[in-house]
């Protein structure tokens, strides 16, 4: 990760439009700053804005972390990992965001890849402007008024009203985990569709062609060609999608009613309700741990998978 | 030509539209044979091996190959295989997966002995042994383009196509190429259809010449005799250079005609179709049929204005008053001293079954080059 910034990949397949880590900047400070001043001036309200909202934040989340809970709530000084041995007293959390973070960029993954698909290799060209904009037109309203929305539609007033119609009865949507999973998918499809279509658009068609030419049947071109030159798109949708996931408090709040309890809710909870700083912060910084591992690991299948060329997913 | 022939079009017509890419072609491939479909960007050559190919379907008409009708049968379940333009290989795949793709798809499954031994073989005919592991972005354009050959030859095809597959390498690479593509042909003894609009590629590669203008098949014969019979102006002029000359029909006689040149001279040429007498004509003349000489009987006078001395040979821009320009090219042999310097005058000469009319057509604006009966080489 940390040579991203020095040596940008142009064939780097859809990294290029998602902005870079935090890690580039630390890296590029040290050296550019004496090199060259100008670029040291550009880079310095980034670096700022880093430090302050970042860097700062962190180190006192992760001094937070080995502290304990002053009895009144909040934080005083000592050095204990108690915090940490704590944990499993929030496995549930860990637990539901560890299946329902996976399991949505999957259930994304699933809806997305199709319409990706058929954006950039089978709609007619002067539509797929028009489809593209319809995928990010939602992304204009606020993510809350959608998900709102989505209370009352899987709420009682709404679908099972429906259904009641028809006679199926006592069908309870709202505040279930599949509840969580459709919002989840519906929140953050665009999201996992971009990365795909740019990789797929990018997708030299004589490619097909040769595999055709060479005696693959259509399923067999798309497995061993479309859908393997499409991984770096696919791994960074999921991994964007899934490090999104692991923060996500919004939609288990609504569509969960907080029967289905993520780490995001867990620290909310802990931070504002019952003022326990320092294990919040160990839960955080658990989790800015986990974040960092999957995005390792996906970085190094998606090298694996797509040939020599070194991928970079953020 | 009594065997089944390899490729076979029956009156093929391709529309895209409105637009007609190729209308009404026949033409057969005899077995075995070396052949190119030559023509100018758009003529449809491109689109006739992406039939052969099963990358397009023809709107009408049927494609053959070993007698067998094409229609309906999908690419993956041709008898060829193509070597793409700028190769098409998989980037995500080192060398030896690429070559292996093919055979990887038959159906039964070959064994993996089998598989690595036709590779292995598949390298060594393309001189890239030892290069199986390497990454396609690793390899230079040459190499790339072998890679390209020996992932098609691996399947052995019926038939192997080739749509420019020289277009993106220098020059020296390219000579190197041909005759390999030459040899190779010969050695394993299928069907190459090579689709190029470089006129010299498909003189000096191919058993047969297949020459494609706006969608129809204008000739096809052997290298020879394609340039040295056309059938018609186009090929004339577009295998090959030549000079063309207007003039108009003074007398006919068998098949010789008298053309009165624009300068009134009247010169003796041969004719491919019937003309009729006052029919505007050109007549083609080839560099090469022209002869030189400081004072002899020429039958048109001139002064050189250029010369381009290229060794073994010199080319001359020669100024024909009332006529225009003509090139002209002699062999160069070292001690006769034969080299003519700009602004000498000069006689022509040429030999009597050296001149070929056509009719001109009608209309302006077709593929005539009577605007150009110079090219000079750079």
């Amino acid at each position: 990760m940390s040579e991203t910034g020095h040596n940008p990949d142009p064939d780097n397949s859809t990294g290029g439009e998602i902005p870079a880590g935090p890690e580039p900047a630390f890296s590029m400070r040290g050296n550019l700053l004496h090199r060259n001043l100008l670029t040291a001036l550009l880079l310095a309200p980034a670096t700022m804005w880093l430090v302050v909202f970042l860097v700062l934040p962190f180190v006192a989340i992760a001094i937070f972390s080995v502290g304990e809970r002053a009895p009144e709530g909040g934080y005083q000084a000592a050095l204990t990992f108690a915090q940490y041995a704590n944990l499993p007293a929030r496995a549930t959390a860990f637990w539901n965001t560890m299946v329902l973070a996976p399991a949505g960029a999957l259930a994304c993954l699933l809806v997305a890849y199709p319409v990706a698909y058929y954006l950039a290799l089978r709609a007619p060209q002067r539509w797929r402007l028009i489809l593209l904009a319809l995928i990010v037109i939602p992304f204009w309203t606020s993510l809350l008024m959608r998900t709102y929305a989505w209370m009352y539609i899987l709420g009682g007033r709404g679908i099972p009203a429906l259904l009641a119609y028809v006679g199926i009865e006592d069908l309870r949507l709202i505040n279930t985990p599949g509840a969580v999973l459709l919002g989840i998918v519906y929140g953050y499809l665009p999201l996992m569709i971009l990365p795909i279509y740019v990789s797929l658009e990018r997708l030299d068609r004589r490619l097909l062609e040769a595999s055709a030419d060479l005696g693959a049947t259509p399923l067999s071109t798309f497995i061993g060609v479309t859908l393997r030159l499409s991984l770096p798109g696919v791994m960074t949708g999921f991994s964007l999608v899934m490090i999104l996931l692991l923060g996500e408090y919004l939609i288990p709040t609504l569509l969960g009613g907080g029967k289905v309890f993520f780490i995001g809710n867990a620290l909310v909870d802990l931070f504002l309700q019952s003022r326990n700083w320092p294990f919040g912060s160990a839960i955080a910084i658990t989790l800015v741990l986990v974040s960092v591992v999957v995005l390792i690991v996906a970085n190094r299948i998606s090298t694996r998978l797509s040939g020599a060329r070194r991928v970079d997913l953020i | 030509m009594t065997a089944v022939p390899d490729i076979e079009f029956r009156a093929v017509t391709k529309r895209y539209g409105t637009v007609t890419a190729v209308s009404g072609i026949d033409f057969a491939v005899p077995p075995s044979a070396f052949v190119a479909l030559l023509g100018p960007s758009g003529c449809g050559k491109t689109t006739c091996l992406r039939m052969i190919g099963g990358f397009e379907q023809p709107s009408e008409g049927q494609v053959l190959i070993r007698g067998r009708d094409m229609a309906g049968t999908p690419p993956y379940r041709r008898p060829v295989n193509m070597v793409f333009q700028q190769y098409a290989l998989f980037p995500h795949l080192d060398v030896e997966e690429n070559i292996s793709y093919g055979l990887r798809q038959a159906r039964p499954r070959l064994t993996s002995r089998e598989i690595a031994s036709r590779v292995g073989g598949a390298l060594e005919t393309v001189q890239l042994a030892g290069y199986g592991r390497r990454k396609i972005h690793e390899l230079s354009g040459g190499q790339q383009q072998r890679v390209a050959l020996a992932r098609a030859l691996v399947n052995k095809p019926a038939v192997l196509l080739l749509d420019e597959p020289l277009a993106a390498l220098d020059k020296k690479l390219r000579t190197d190429m041909q005759i390999e593509l030459q040899n190779l042909q010969r050695e394993i003894g299928i069907t190459f259809v090579l689709v190029t609009h470089d006129q010299e590629e498909a003189l000096s590669m191919s058993d047969f010449v297949c020459v494609m203008n706006g969608g129809r098949v204008v000739q096809l014969g052997q290298p020879s005799e394609i340039y040295d019979e056309p059938a018609d102006l186009f090929v004339a002029a577009f295998v090959g250079k030549t000079n063309l000359l207007s003039g108009k029909v003074a007398g006919l006689s068998g098949d010789r005609v008298d053309v009165a040149l624009a300068d009134g001279t009247v010169i003796a040429a041969r004719k491919r179709v019937p003309l009729g007498r006052d029919e505007a004509v050109s007549v083609s003349l080839r560099p090469e049929s022209l002869s030189l000489s400081a004072t002899g009987e020429g039958r048109l006078k001139g002064i050189v204005r250029n010369r381009i001395f290229l060794g073994s040979t010199a080319e001359y821009a020669i100024e024909v008053q009332g006529i225009g320009s003509l090139l002209a090219k002699a062999d160069h042999v070292i001690g006769q001293g034969n080299l003519f310097k700009p602004g000498e005058p000069v006689a022509i000469g040429f030999a009597a079954g050296a001149p070929l009319a056509f009719p001109r057509p009608k209309n302006n604006g077709t593929n005539q080059r009577e605007d150009q009966h110079v090219e000079i080489l750079s």
